[in-house]
């Protein structure tokens, strides 16, 4: 025991072995939401062959398959970067609340976003799709503080099956009034029905060009979080001993998966299951380091809901089944497994 | 490597709402050295480490460190020179022990900069000092107490503090590794010159590991020093309300603490 300081860097081996693991993993990542992407053009009602997959991806559209590629290509974006920001927003909320159940879509803070923009339509008029995007972000803040607040009442703080239960019996509450605004009026009510359902059909230039900012800042301040998230995740008195300031860390960190949460509802609906599904998937993956686990959870939810989209195209043609019922289809029993498990504690 | 460090408290008041669980204190931490902190339950322990690590703003009163308060100091560089490790910990469920004590670097990297060589070498020291190399990949989960408390230890190494504030490192451990911990803090006291507080239950390991010893009696300082001066019959029955004998221990030289209870005495 003299000079710490100068002993050896433990060997390559134990250093790099994990190291390796987590590039084939990336690798495998980018090339499954590569094919699931050139999926996402190719398939749909009509199934389009690769020559008019190129010639539409390069803006053709002089027969009806090149059409229909120039028409998917918008959608097949906003499912990749939607299903990034649900994917990144999860594992960000995840590592905040130090809660395995923590969920845009558990708790609450998609249907809080969604009735916002409903509130804002029925009664203020709103009609812009920047101002659904702002209000849809007011509506995922003023939910996330609310639901942790109330998951934080009684012993004990925000134990991860109160957090869950107060997202889901404040999702539920929001959902009824949601109706309550939505069923009196026919005009608005079918459009709106597949938007709730949580849907990537609607997709244009337009809508991705006016949720571009927000996701980008919200991208931008999630993915910055990693590092105190690290450190959250030991507990605050240790975070705070580590030089983080807690307060602050988990008040940017939630401010960066709020602009993600609002910005895909707006756009999409409120998706549920992908935040969930993804960060738990990513973290066998790659393990616990955020510094990865973000990154690798928006490049798992991107090809997550991309998929999704995928088959919900494929299985009901000439139908179409909106991502948001197969994300609930994977995600609902992923859920009840989470649960059950026994030992759900604190991450 | 060390530098040394003033950590002085002076006239501090601590609470919690309407509870006052300080009363007017002031202490020296004698740089260098090892300081126990005892005292019944409930009687300011933790609360004084708590605050002394910047987790609870002082009422009235002030901690300083070198001279400047600890709770105005900027987050991250505090966490340069005075670490902590807090009585429960939570290690993320699947944390690998690498992973675990690399997070101890936290306060030397920048938002954006890198995992660096510097990083690498604090991690190996760290957990080469705490004889915790082999469990490297190990997830923490699978550890055994004694193992565990080491790891963490590790993980402060790696913060490479002059200053090291513990909570009750051995509650929780059976004896063979209470004196294990103990045995490693004073190797870092010795090689590297590390300052360490720390609180302590028992009070027999506090005299004879502690250079130091503090003790608090519901919330005031009753007595601080040489534990041979502090560890006396008349001490044990103010901060703790029990009769006791106090003897030197032949092993070690230091003071040893006898209780008496109602049965099973003799003398």
């Amino acid at each position: 025991m003299t000079q710490l300081d100068s002993r050896p860097v433990p060997g390559p081996a134990l250093q790099r072995r994990p190291a390796r693991v987590r590039t084939l993993w990336i690798l495998a990542g980018l090339v499954a939401l590569g094919l699931l992407m050139i999926a996402s053009v190719a398939f749909g009602s009509r199934i389009v062959p690769w020559s008019d997959i190129v010639a539409g991806v390069q803006g053709h559209d002089d027969n009806l398959g090149q059409a229909a590629v120039v028409k998917r290509i918008p959608r097949t974006l906003l499912a990749v970067v939607v299903g990034a920001a649900l994917g990144l927003a999860g594992a960000v909320m995840q590592g905040v609340t130090r809660n395995p159940l923590a969920d845009p879509g558990i708790l609450g803070v998609n249907m809080g976003a969604s009735l916002a923009v409903v509130t804002g339509i029925v009664s203020f008029g709103l009609s812009s799709a920047t101002a659904y995007i702002w209000v849809a972000i007011l509506g995922a803040a003023v939910t996330a503080v609310f639901v942790y607040a109330v998951g934080s009442l009684g012993r004990g703080g925000a134990t991860p099956l109160k957090l869950a239960l107060a997202g889901a019996a404040i999702s539920a509450a929001l959902a009824s009034l949601i109706s309550a605004f939505v069923l009196p009026r026919s005009d608005i009510a079918t459009g709106f029905q597949s938007w709730q359902i949580g849907g990537v059909g609607g997709a244009s230039y337009d809508s991705l060009r006016q949720a571009g900012p927000f996701l980008v800042v919200g991208f931008v301040v999630s993915l910055l979080s990693a590092k105190s998230l690290n450190s959250l995740a030991l507990g605050d008195d240790l975070a705070a001993g580590l030089g983080e300031r807690v307060a602050l860390a988990r008040g940017v960190a939630a401010l960066g998966a709020v602009l993600l949460c609002g910005a895909s509802t707006a756009v999409a609906g409120p998706i549920a299951f992908v935040g969930l599904v993804v960060p738990h998937l990513c973290r066998l993956l790659i393990g616990l380091d955020h510094r990865w686990l973000l990154p690798y959870s928006a490049l798992v939810g991107a090809a997550l809901l991309t998929a999704a989209d995928v088959v919900g195209r494929v299985v009901a043609r000439p139908q179409e089944i909106d991502v948001g019922i197969i994300t609930a289809l994977i995600g609902a029993p992923f859920f009840i497994y989470i649960v059950r498990r026994q030992k759900v504690r604190e991450l | 490597m060390t530098a040394t460090h003033s950590l002085e408290v002076s006239s501090l008041e601590l609470g919690y709402g309407d509870r006052t669980v300080i009363e007017s204190l002031d202490l020296t931490v004698p740089p260098g050295r090892i300081t126990a902190i005892v005292g019944a339950n409930a009687c300011g322990k933790s609360t004084l480490l708590r605050s002394m690590s910047r987790l609870l703003a002082p009422r009235t009163g002030h901690v300083l460190l070198d001279g400047r308060e600890v709770h105005k100091m900027p987050a991250k560089e505090l966490a340069r020179t005075l670490g902590l490790l807090p009585q429960s910990p939570i290690a993320p469920e699947g944390i690998t022990v690498s992973d675990l004590v690399g997070r101890g670097r936290n306060p030397h990297q920048r938002l954006l900069s890198r995992w660096s060589r510097e990083d690498d070498i604090a991690v190996a020291a760290a957990l080469d000092a705490t004889h915790t190399a082999d469990l490297a990949d190990r997830s923490v989960d699978e550890l055994s107490g004694g193992q565990r408390q080491r790891v963490w230890i590790a993980m402060a190494l790696a913060q490479q503090t002059d200053v090291l504030l513990l909570d009750e490192p051995t509650t929780f451990l059976d004896v063979s590794h209470q004196v294990e911990v103990l045995d490693l803090l004073t190797d870092l006291n010795q090689t590297r010159g590390t300052t360490i507080v720390m609180v302590l239950h028992d009070l027999n390991l506090a005299a004879r590991y502690a250079d130091h010893l503090i003790a608090l009696a519901d919330g005031k300082l009753h007595a601080a020093g040489d534990p041979a001066e502090v560890l006396t019959e008349d001490t044990v029955r103010a901060v703790f309300g029990l009769d006791s004998q106090v003897i030197t221990d032949p092993t070690s030289g230091k003071p040893l603490m006898l209780p008496l209870g109602r049965h099973h005495v003799t003398v």
